[in-house]
């Protein structure tokens, strides 16, 4: 399993995704913005961090990067993609995902350890989690309030694509405690929390966030 | 009119603003008499600010002397850089070095504290990366005033934003740090940011300018009209002209944590393919102190070419280029051979960089600017032959007051579960979680601990799971009873919460936090902690790689607490032994109090909250002591007889079991024997509560017995009751703990 693991400036959490790859037994490909081609990669991950210092709206530059645009060419045709906080923000500007993330609605930007129940697991990320499992994975964002109209909501809800939901007190504001979503075929995921940084007990509050690399290791073998 | 050498040879009487600039008539007349004639603008610019008291150490110099003369050869086996280089430098193991090192940014903090406390984080983040590291992780004491005072809630929300805004941009951890309350930060907070970084033996990088021809590159953000200080004088009184006249921009200079991190990136790439010979950043006095620090420990010259520094405003004058503390900016010595593989690297990243001098023969820094000559110095006269002040020191007359001040009659309370409960909710003692969640402490994947754990543990080999641990603390309270004892105190409580988590301490690092060097009884303040810290460190045998001094932390004639920060940093082998802060791990623990506890109340947690008191003597350290129980947590995480430890400092014992049962989320059952006031809130050091797993409970007691280190057996751990118990007190509730303990700051900040 080859997962490119894209690097724009001001990307923070790629080594981390691509640690995250490794402990699934895949092998990360280090993917850079003005990239024009994939390398080949069966599934892309964009990670979190501040692409190009996000001074604009989060993700509003990055989408317009050369490998976005090759990005959202493969995820049309099918190819797993996963976009974590940054990386969910700038899947949402490139319309590969409904909505909008905004600003915490207490203005802060929070890190915790956070409760999230899997709302979907059929997901190319997500199949190997029981349905309804409750996970504690870390939550580190300053603009993670997931916002979209009504209509939007009601279809998210209707058609099962709400992946991951908060539990308990909502840490930011998102409507309907939304945590990640999916796309209507299931291959794009987006999610605020950090799976990433929950896969060793050593140095994350669990190893519960590894379950999404080992999903889509099955999804890849089965492709 | 650029004022060149040629001007200033032609006109020696023309009269300059030095006394704005902050130079006295003897240091002007020794600039004169170094250079033959009058400084230029830009001289003056330059010598001003090199020779400040914060660039120059100029009241501290003389005291400082006194760390080297107690670092013995034995104490220096594992430095590969000590103080004077921009960081100090240790050999970790393994082929690993790290280095790291604490900086104020205590005044520009108090101005606009979002952007003083952000550019104080980019600012020791670039001091780790010129020596060639990778910046690993932060952290942050910081100390305000009275917590429900207004400014406060002005000052600490800037402050804590700043922090995590340029922190979490960054993408480097915070995983520690303090935040402290006292009435003496009202008018001047303290902000001090601590880096460590990481780096292979091979690859450390020092600041220096050798071989003539090899070429000096600028390189990351322009340089602009930002954080220009008391050069603004020059710019005002020398060169507005009238027609293009220029909004003068704040002196807290503005961060741009993108730009930091992209520097970041561009210069491990450029040290990983051998580019450099020499680097330096631009931090304080900017360019100034770059050129002629870089010069000044070379072996040759330098000449730079001013008028080739890309600039984000117009008609900057040649002095303000040299004096603009614009952030992001970092200075390189490269071959000639290597120049354009240099800016190769650069333009992948994006970052403008520029070739504007080179190394010459000779031993002038020499700045052209549009082929004039506008400086023309001997560097070592800039960065290293600055004035040298030996003060006043006078041990102030209310001092034996102060001591003689005991708080031995001050009322004590029937209700010790109540005072538990109280002091827990104190702002000193309560949770800082408000603060710490606004940082990022998972960042790159190799934290270990983080807070509330008493020290901070950052893995730095994935394949054999070497890390280290860093912890800072002062109590300044201490300090003001007793300097020499309390600088000693906050040696020992650092050196025991990097033990606390099972690492080896190493090597100490320090902020000098003090009030103005004119007032002798200041001085005095700052001699007695120099002495006790370098007294301290050579007892622990451990030495000081680097520090930094600020001085002038005062409001009016009102000097803050002396407070000098003290960060320890530990190495351990494997950072999967590591001791949680948390009990509750394993099942059946038994509670062990390592070390003695006395009636010391002298400056204490109770003392201050309850009554308002500070007066006594603070409680006595015994470094002896806290090195043997170093060596026994270090023992007891390497052989798996530590389950759990925490360090007993301000509140004592009852603070430290309310910590460890809250962030253990377990409940514990403690009985006491003596005066339990003294048992539960005494201050005396030297302590740790551990928890071991009753299977090694006889071994782990055997031990200590067998190295005399007293130690109590004072309760086990149930994880059945979800409370604290008290033997002869009564219960409460890990429900009614939380909320006493996490509430407060919420309160007072949201």
């Amino acid at each position: 399993m080859r997962v490119g693991v894209i690097t724009f400036p001001g990307t923070l959490d790629d080594v981390d995704a691509q640690r995250a790859v490794r402990y699934a037994d895949g092998e990360p490909v280090p993917l850079w913005h003005g990239d024009h081609d994939l390398k080949g990669v069966d599934a892309v991950i964009v990670p979190g961090g501040f692409s190009y210092g996000d001074y604009l709206r989060c993700g509003a530059i990055a989408r317009f990067a050369p490998v976005m645009q090759e990005v959202i060419e493969a995820a049309n045709k099918g190819m797993p993609v996963l976009g974590i906080c940054n990386g969910f923000q700038i899947l949402a500007e490139a319309h590969l995902l409904p909505g909008a993330l905004t600003r915490n609605h207490k203005l802060h930007f929070v890190c915790r350890d956070q409760w999230l129940s899997v709302e979907n697991n059929t997901t190319a990320w997500t199949t190997r989690y029981d349905a309804k499992a409750e996970i504690l994975i870390p939550l580190k964002s300053g603009e993670g309030g997931y916002q979209a109209d009504e209509d939007t909501l009601k279809e998210l809800e209707d058609d099962n694509r709400v992946v991951f939901r908060y539990v308990g007190e909502n840490p930011n504001g998102s409507r309907n405690n939304i945590a990640g979503i999916t796309n209507a075929r299931g291959n794009v995921v987006g999610l605020m929390p950090h799976p990433e940084h929950a896969i060793d007990a050593l140095t994350g509050p669990t190893d519960d966030g590894l379950g999404m690399f080992l999903s889509l290791l099955d999804t890849v073998v089965k492709a | 009119m650029i004022d060149t050498v040629k001007n200033a040879e032609a006109t020696p009487d023309q009269e300059q603003p030095y006394k704005e600039l902050g130079l006295k008539d003897d240091e002007y007349a020794r600039i004169r008499e170094i250079l033959g004639r009058r400084p230029t603008d830009a001289e003056l610019a330059m010598y001003s600010v090199m020779w400040s008291e914060h660039c120059s150490y100029k009241s501290s110099k003389v005291h400082l002397k006194y760390f080297g003369e107690t670092t013995t050869d034995e104490m220096r086996s594992k430095m590969l850089a000590g103080i004077g280089e921009n960081a100090g430098v240790v050999d970790v193991g393994d082929g690993w070095a790290v280095t790291f090192k604490v900086e104020s940014h205590n005044h520009p903090s108090y101005v606009e504290p979002y952007q003083g406390a952000a550019t104080g984080v980019g600012g020791i983040v670039r001091d780790i990366l010129a020596m060639g590291a990778r910046p690993l992780a932060v952290m942050d004491p910081l100390r305000f005033g009275a917590p429900d005072a207004a400014d406060t809630k002005r000052v600490l929300p800037g402050i804590v934003a700043g922090v995590g805004g340029y922190g979490n941009c960054l993408g480097l951890p915070n995983i520690g740090g303090e935040v402290v309350f006292d009435e003496s930060y009202q008018g001047n907070p303290l902000v001090n940011a601590l880096c460590v970084g990481a780096m292979r033996v091979e690859d450390l990088h020092l600041a220096h300018a050798s071989g003539t021809g090899n070429k000096v590159i600028l390189y990351g953000a322009r340089t602009g009209l930002d954080g220009i200080g008391g050069v603004s004088v020059l710019a005002s009184e020398t060169f507005d002209d009238g027609a293009g006249k220029r909004k003068k921009l704040p002196s807290v200079q503005v961060g741009d944590p993108f730009t930091e991190k992209v520097l970041i990136e561009c210069s491990l790439e450029l040290f990983e393919k051998g580019l450099v010979i020499g680097i330096q950043d631009l931090g304080g006095a900017g360019l100034s102190c770059a050129t002629s620090e870089l010069a000044s420990a070379g072996d040759g010259g330098m000449h730079v070419y001013l008028d080739r520094v890309p600039l984000r405003a117009t008609g900057m004058t040649p002095a303000e280029i040299l004096s603009s503390e614009s952030q992001e900016r970092m200075c390189a010595v490269v071959e000639p051979g290597n120049v354009e593989a240099f800016l190769e690297v650069c333009r992948k990243w994006d970052v403008i960089a520029t070739e504007i001098g080179e190394v010459t023969d000779g031993d002038r820094l020499v700045i052209t600017y549009h082929d004039e000559v506008v400086v023309d110095v001997p560097p070592r006269t800039v960065a290293h032959e600055g004035p040298v002040y030996h003060r006043p020191i006078e041990r102030p007359a209310d001092q034996d007051e102060l001591q003689a001040n005991t708080p031995d009659s001050l009322e004590r309370p029937d209700d010790l579960l109540e005072l538990i409960k109280i002091m827990a909710a104190s702002p000193n003692l309560a949770s800082k979680k408000w603060v710490t969640q606004q940082y990022d402490r998972y960042v790159r994947g190799n934290t270990v601990l983080a807070q509330p754990s008493d020290g901070g543990m950052i893995r730095i080999d994935e394949e054999t799971h070497r890390g280290v641990a860093l912890s800072t603390d002062c109590n300044g309270r201490y300090t003001k009873l007793d300097p020499y004892e309390g600088a000693k105190l906050a040696l020992a409580e650092a050196y025991r919460n990097v033990a606390a988590t099972g690492a080896t301490p190493v090597a100490v690092t320090n902020c000098l936090n003090f009030g103005s060097p004119e007032d002798p009884g200041v001085m005095w303040q700052f001699e007695q902690a120099v002495k006790g810290l370098a007294d301290g460190c050579a007892e622990l045998g451990i030495p000081v790689t680097g520090g930094n001094v600020s001085f002038y932390n005062q409001t009016g004639t009102t000097a803050i607490l002396p407070t000098p920060v003290v960060g320890v940093l530990g190495v351990i082998d494997d950072v999967r032994r590591r001791i949680p802060t948390g009990i509750g791990a394993e099942a059946g623990e038994t509670l062990l109090l390592l070390g003695e506890t006395k009636a010391e109340f002298g400056g204490s947690e109770w003392a201050h909250h309850v009554h308002g008191h500070l007066g006594g003597l603070p409680p006595k350290a015994d470094l002896g002591r806290e090195k043997l129980l170093g060596q026994i947590l270090v023992a007891g995480s390497r052989d798996g007889m530590v389950s759990a430890a925490h360090d007993l400092s301000e509140g004592g014992l009852a603070q430290a079991l309310v910590e460890t049962c809250l962030i253990g989320e377990t409940g514990a059952r403690v009985f006491l024997e003596g005066d339990l006031f003294t048992a539960l809130f005494s201050e005396s050091a030297g302590r740790v509560l551990v928890a071991v797993p009753r299977t090694e409970e006889q071994r782990f007691t055997d031990m200590c017995t067998a190295r005399a280190l007293p130690w109590r057996k004072v309760g086990v751990v149930d994880p059945e009751s979800n409370a604290l118990e008290i033997q002869g007190l009564g219960e409460l509730s890990l429900d009614e703990l939380r909320e006493a303990w996490e509430g407060t700051l919420p309160a007072l900040f949201d």
